[in-house]
């Protein structure tokens, strides 16, 4: 589904992305693991393109997301992405959030928008929300809707940006639980996170990044209780 | 006393000239509101040429946003650089020196010049709304403009109220500028009175007290605009 050709990315003159050629297939779940700027992040953000690779080619179902030509932000439709800091519009209510994209772009009228955000909204328990405005909300609550905005434009991959390290601790079960579900469901999602335990139960595939670069990837089993390489073994180490 | 009282009544009430002060919080409020649509208008523009440019991927640039782009740093530098006076003086004496219609170009020339301030304002009110907010529209596949417009301005626009209403009150009280081309705005009909009475006190205490009475008032709109904007802050 994602097909990723020796991309690289610089900022100034620090790279980032040392040459990554990566293939993801519909329906996995893939979990990036690593330290702090590893690229873990910039990576995620290159697949839709809100970085813009230095160099490299990203395919998603056979079209080429970093050739100019390509309506990116048509792409992006069917790229779900839900961030650290929730990012939900703070001039909007929360069905006003939901529904904003779908109608903008005419893929849904106002009231079938609506319908589907209420549907989307009691999958989350969170249905009593509709008016409020994201001010009014907890983190997790915040997150959980992110997560089913994302939704309402039907994507067929989600991407996850450290969706839960930026919550209270006792938020973090409720926003994981979400995406469990949305995992069991057939999901294709790509999620960067320090969650091992989650990384674990909910991976199919695990990859660790250090410095720019895949060092070391697995299921979740290979990576977590045989790792190879000495620098994964270290960074389990101290966060397991 | 009675001095005081005949002298209001000259400067007020005899030959209906209370009139003449109606006529011109007229025209100053005519001036000031066209001048401040069109400086919202222009500000606008500039303010999201100028962020778009400077939005750019670095190597990524665009020719024609780079020629719009310089366009619109010449036009804040000179309307910020010169004195609103000089500038009233070149577009009715030099750039439409074939026109009679004063308040027009009065119109023009207050609303060219709110531009540019306008035009700042926006920009850090632009800069000030976190980028997250940009990014996840762009994610949910919304096209720049759209992004703009519905997630980034409506926030920027609730932070940058208090310094366009400050912008709003300046150019409600520089619009008495527009008496050196000869337009009878409220600060024009107290000069005629003071020609024709040699009355000075009351007519020029009397504007004075009109303006600080119309900034008072539009002070408090904007007090009330802000507090309804507040709608999605927390409560």
């Amino acid at each position: 589904m994602i097909d990723v050709k020796d991309l690289h990315k610089s900022f100034e003159e620090k790279e980032v992305l040392c040459g990554i050629t990566e293939h993801i297939d519909q329906g996995e779940k893939v979990v990036i693991i690593g330290p702090s700027g590893s690229g873990k992040s910039t990576f995620l953000r290159c697949l839709n393109m809100l970085e813009t690779p230095t160099s490299g080619e990203i395919l998603f179902k056979g079209v080429s997301m970093t050739d100019p030509a390509t309506d990116i932000n048509k792409m992006r439709q069917k790229m779900g992405m839900v961030f650290q800091h929730f990012n939900l519009f703070n001039n909007l209510n929360i069905m006003d959030n939901m529904t904003l994209a779908p109608v903008q772009l005419k893929l849904k009228s106002k009231a079938e928008a609506e319908r589907d955000a209420l549907d989307l909204l009691r999958r989350v328990n969170l249905e009593d929300k509709a008016e409020a405005y994201p001010s009014q909300l907890s983190g997790g609550q915040k997150q959980r809707i992110a997560i089913v905005r994302s939704l309402a434009m039907h994507p067929e991959v989600m991407l996850f940006d450290e969706p839960t390290s930026a919550l209270d601790p006792e938020m973090v079960g409720e926003v994981l639980d979400v995406m469990k579900k949305l995992a069991e469901q057939g999901m294709t999602m790509v999620v960067v996170t320090h969650e091992m335990g989650f990384a674990r139960e909910v991976g199919s595939r695990i990859l660790f990044m250090d410095g720019g670069q895949i060092t070391e990837q697995g299921t979740p089993s290979e990576i977590f209780d045989h790792p190879r390489m000495p620098r994964t073994k270290d960074f389990l180490s101290k966060v397991l | 006393m009675e001095k005081f009282l005949a002298d209001f009544n000259q400067s007020f009430i005899a030959g209906d000239r209370w009139l003449l002060y109606l006529k011109g919080v007229g025209i100053t409020l005519e001036v000031a509101a066209v001048a401040l649509i069109l400086g919202v208008i222009l500000g606008v523009i500039v303010a999201v040429i100028r962020t778009i440019h400077d939005q750019q991927h670095p190597g990524r640039q665009n020719a024609v946003l780079g020629i719009l782009n310089g366009i619109a740093k010449v036009y804040t530098t000179v309307i910020r650089g010169t004195p609103l006076m000089v500038q009233l003086l070149i577009m009715y004496f030099v750039i439409f020196s074939n026109t009679r219609n004063a308040v027009g170009v009065a119109m023009l020339t207050f609303g060219i010049n709110s531009g540019a301030y306008v035009a700042e304002i926006i920009r850090g009110g632009i800069m000030s709304v976190d980028g997250g907010q940009m990014e996840a529209a762009r994610s949910l596949g919304l096209p720049y403009m759209p992004s703009m417009r519905f997630v980034v301005i409506p926030q920027a626009v609730k932070n940058i109220l208090p310094a366009l209403g400050n912008e709003l009150i300046a150019l409600l009280k520089d619009t008495s500028l527009v008496t050196v081309i000869g337009v009878r705005d409220l600060t024009k009909a107290a000069q005629l009175i003071q020609g024709k009475t040699y009355q000075a006190l009351f007519p020029f205490v009397g504007i004075a007290i009109v303006y600080l009475v119309l900034v008072m008032i539009i002070a408090a709109l904007i007090g009330v605009l802000e507090r309804r904007m507040r709608a999605s802050d927390r409560r």
